[in-house]
């Protein structure tokens, strides 16, 4: 039962997080249309040329993808804080890490994956070829959840803070830096005809460190918050 | 059975109570009261577990509350001064949102019913938002009608009720009563339920004389 249950609760948290964006859609809008806008700034800024724009095309589409998810962070708990839901999530006969996961993982799907999704439409706009982009999709696909995790913890350290929109940035951007360094990286080697499986296996590594450790620090810095 | 034992509770420098002792029998209700500012909201997030107390433990059944959370949260459930309901949703998906994180999934029915009991069934399907303060408070208490908790912690769940919804909800606190359930709540109005069952605490007397 108790299994089942805690299956149950996930599905729900998940669930509940999807209908409530749904019900709220231009917060997921205003991720992705930043996400758009920052990229298409800098053929306006560094000028037309295709050669410079390629070269620059992994960095400055990962540092959107960055500043874009860390938009949506600061919304991630505080909306449940205010209205007292967040109070009956804790007091939910569950681990509140499992159900934080379960909220993360929502978050990905509705700020990280639309990133993924739109990447190639970005990456054609900066003149990187087909398989650059292929390789960018993975590297965001495997890097993104990255950011919703490492972020979760700063969005619940920061709960009920005075400021904590910028907290959160100043708390959570330097965490970022291996996550942008592998992912940029992998794209940059594989321009440079260089092997890039090496990157990728550090995200991937990266990846499952977050899932199996953010999850518990973001669950203790809520109950701390909460308090 | 709750317990609570040397009860020590901080809010910053200040000590609010100390040395507390006392019990919650099944079947029975305990009215927390005290001057503003005396810990009963404090009082009443110690014992669900959303705040650490300075000293002194919490125990269900004879267990701590912090070592076997999930167990106690089970048998719990806390209504405080936030409804804890989210607004764009209907009163409905909030209480079958809460059923199922609560691991007691409950069906459109019996959400209905709980919702009719509250009456409050014809703005079942309207998002909370465009509810009044009240009627959030009933859909929040409605929560109470769903589930099997045995302890219910309520803080102050009067607040923006009219004469109707207050004697309704004395209603249901005294069928829960009957039913061998716990109530500890804090207000400062006036609760007839049955006087056997029925315990007052002042946390004046524990307060610390500075």
């Amino acid at each position: 039962m108790g299994e089942v249950s805690l299956i149950t609760a996930l599905r729900t948290v998940v669930a509940r997080e999807i209908t409530l964006a749904m019900r709220r859609r231009t917060d997921v809008f205003t991720t992705l249309f930043f996400f758009i806008i920052a990229v298409t700034l800098f053929p306006l800024g560094v000028g037309p040329d295709i050669e410079v724009l390629r070269t620059i095309a992994p960095g400055v589409i990962w540092v959107a993808a960055l500043l874009a998810s860390m938009l949506a962070l600061s919304r991630l708990f505080s909306s449940d804080f205010q209205d007292g839901t967040l109070e009956q999530l804790l007091l939910a006969p569950h681990p509140l890490s499992l159900l934080v996961l379960g909220k993360v993982f929502a978050h990905w799907l509705l700020t990280g994956v639309p990133l993924v999704v739109l990447s190639p439409l970005l990456g054609m706009q900066l003149g990187l070829d087909a398989q650059a982009i292929g390789l960018l999709m993975g590297t965001l696909l495997l890097g993104t959840p990255i950011l919703s995790l490492i972020g979760a913890v700063g969005a619940a350290l920061t709960l009920g803070v005075r400021g904590g929109g910028v907290l959160i940035s100043l708390l959570v951007l330097p965490l970022y830096v291996p996550v942008l360094i592998f992912g940029a990286g992998a794209v940059d080697a594989q321009a440079k005809a260089v092997e890039f499986g090496a990157w990728l296996y550090l995200l991937g590594a990266f990846l499952v460190m977050t899932i199996v450790f953010a999850p518990f620090a973001a669950a203790a810095a809520l109950r701390i918050s909460v308090e | 059975m709750l317990q609570i034992r040397d009860l020590e509770c901080r809010r910053g420098d200040a000590c609010l109570f100390s040395g507390m002792n006392f019990e919650l029998q099944d079947g029975q209700l305990l009215h927390v009261k005290g001057s503003n500012g005396s810990g009963k909201t404090s009082l009443l997030r110690i014992i669900c577990g959303l705040f650490l107390p300075a000293a002194g433990t919490v125990s269900w059944q004879g267990l701590d509350i912090r070592e076997n959370r999930d167990e106690f949260n089970r048998a719990l459930c806390y209504i405080g001064h936030l409804n804890g309901l989210k607004d764009d949703l209907t009163a409905v998906e909030n209480l079958s949102i809460h059923a199922r994180l609560t691991g007691t999934p409950a069906t459109r029915d019996q959400i209905e019913s709980a919702l009719e009991r509250v009456g409050l069934m014809h703005r079942a399907y309207l998002a909370t938002k465009v509810l009044s303060q009240g009627q959030k408070r009933r859909v929040a208490l409605a929560r109470l009608l769903l589930g099997g908790a045995r302890l219910w912690v309520l803080d102050e769940p009067f607040t923006a009720l009219d004469v109707k919804a207050v004697s309704q909800l004395q209603g249901v606190m005294r069928d829960h009563l009957a039913k061998g359930g716990s109530v500890l709540l804090t207000t400062h109005q006036d609760v007839e339920i049955s006087s056997s069952s029925h315990r007052d605490i002042n946390l004046d007397t524990w307060a610390k004389s500075a």
